[in-house]
């Protein structure tokens, strides 16, 4: 049997908004992956966590309130150093442009805004999904 | 030994990750693994909790493990929710409720899609519950998908199954039908804040008072809100007074050998499954049979007869 991809979708800090995220998580559910929604204001440590347990390939976090450069930072960095280097970040909300960089560079593999179509997400994350 | 085997047993979370990972994949590692660990299984206190999807499963079992984790138990949880039979994708949101147990060391909680099964559960459950028990879980709860009336494969895992019901979803017919309603230890009426609690907990109490006359134990109705942590005690202390009824009645062992033969068929029946679609095995003669069965020149039965002949010779 193929094996599935497994995703944890996240959403941490202290926005309320998750419609975004359930509109990306059911997309990858349509794709064939099997989505873990952790629900909304999750830290850190509890999204590490739970990727742990999980055995998550990819975490996917979503945040609109501004503070992606501090808690998707903090959840690559927290996943980084628990040497788990196996699994692929990506991110996704209001991120302006100039931040996506440095994301990247922090291992926020992928970033996508507004208005990118599902299918995008799904196939960046069968491209880079790294077992 | 292997290395994998080593640290799951030393209760290593990502050792236990991965290796759920495996046996859910049907990966040669975990049936390589788990025959290190089934000689130390046999402790934990399996819990099945079931019941109608919105019933509030998920909520219990968050508040009844709070309960366990202050009398100092390691707890294990199994959330399964329906896979898509048409992407072969799934939602897993079981967690959604659980979030408070998210910074516990000590709980354990895998979420997992059916994958193609029907009864409630999916097919690597049984390893799973042998992976948590053997990395030295107390207690671990199995929660079904939200389920109808048919489901109950849960008894086939579970020392202790509960199923959860809330008011008003129909009227005493219901109770008696077969099914979901025959297999519970323990009722839990939940949501009991909502209209029509008492001709709930009436009809059950009926039912009860019919199936087990003859019975040396009654099943147990208890009311609970489990937002409000309320009748959750009631339910622990149920779960408890079950344990020890299987324990001097002697039927924990013969509901653990259910389980095992349960398990082994199914180890079976996925072993026969690809032994059937293998390209380099029997995929041939079934695709023959398939095309003499289309052209009428066989029937099912007698093709069935001759692909097992093959396999048994």
């Amino acid at each position: 049997m193929e094996n599935k991809i497994r995703v944890l979708i996240a959403k941490p800090g202290l926005d309320g908004h998750d419609r975004g995220a359930k509109v990306v998580a059911r997309a990858l559910r349509d794709a064939g992956m099997e989505v873990i929604y952790t629900g909304l204001h999750q830290t850190a440590e509890m999204i590490v966590k739970a990727a742990i347990q999980e055995d998550v390939d990819v975490v996917g976090l979503s945040l609109l309130s501004g503070a992606h450069m501090t808690l998707f930072v903090d959840v690559a960095e927290m996943l980084k150093n628990k040497g788990i280097n196996d699994v692929l970040v990506i991110g996704g909300g209001i991120i302006p442009e100039e931040d996506i960089p440095k994301l990247n560079n922090k291992g926020i593999k992928g970033v996508f805004g507004p208005g990118t179509p599902c299918d995008d997400i799904v196939e960046f994350i069968k491209k880079n999904v790294k077992r | 030994m292997n290395e994998l085997a080593k640290k799951t047993l030393q209760g290593d979370t990502r050792s236990i990750a991965r290796l759920i990972t495996l046996a859910e994949n049907n990966d040669k590692k975990a049936a390589e693994t788990l025959k290190y660990l089934h000689p130390k299984t046999g402790k934990a206190h399996v819990i099945g909790v079931t019941g109608v999807m919105g019933s509030g499963k998920s909520t219990l079992i968050c508040e009844l493990t709070n309960i366990f984790r202050k009398q100092g138990k390691k707890v294990g949880i199994i959330a399964v929710d329906p896979t898509s039979p048409f992407s072969g994708g799934a939602l897993l949101g079981d967690r959604v409720r659980m979030m408070q147990l998210a910074n516990d060391e000590d709980v354990y909680i895998r979420s997992m899609g059916t994958r193609g099964m029907l009864g409630g559960l999916t097919s690597a459950v049984y390893d799973v519950v042998e992976i948590l028990d053997a990395s030295g879980k107390d207690i671990i709860l199995v929660e079904t998908v939200g389920v109808g009336q048919a489901e109950v494969d849960i008894i086939k895992i579970a020392d202790t199954t509960l199923v959860v019901i809330v008011p008003g979803l129909g009227d005493s017919i219901q109770t008696l039908k077969a099914g979901v309603m025959e297999i519970a230890d323990i009722y839990v009426v939940n949501k009991a804040d909502r209209e029509g609690v008492n001709q709930t907990v009436a009809e059950l109490e009926s039912l009860v008072e019919i199936t087990c006359a003859n019975k040396d134990k009654k099943t147990p109705i208890i009311e609970s809100i489990a937002k409000e942590k309320k009748g959750i005690k009631e339910i622990v202390t149920e779960i408890n007074n079950h344990k020890k009824y299987l324990i001097e009645t002697k039927k924990y062992d013969k509901k653990r050998r259910l389980r095992y033969e349960t398990e082994l068929i199914e180890i079976i029946r996925k072993k026969l499954m690809n032994f059937i679609y293998d390209e380099g095995k029997l995929k041939k003669t079934v695709d023959k049979q398939l095309d003499k069965i289309s052209r009428k020149e066989t029937d099912p039965y007698t093709a069935a007869e001759e692909i097992l002949n093959k396999i048994l010779k």
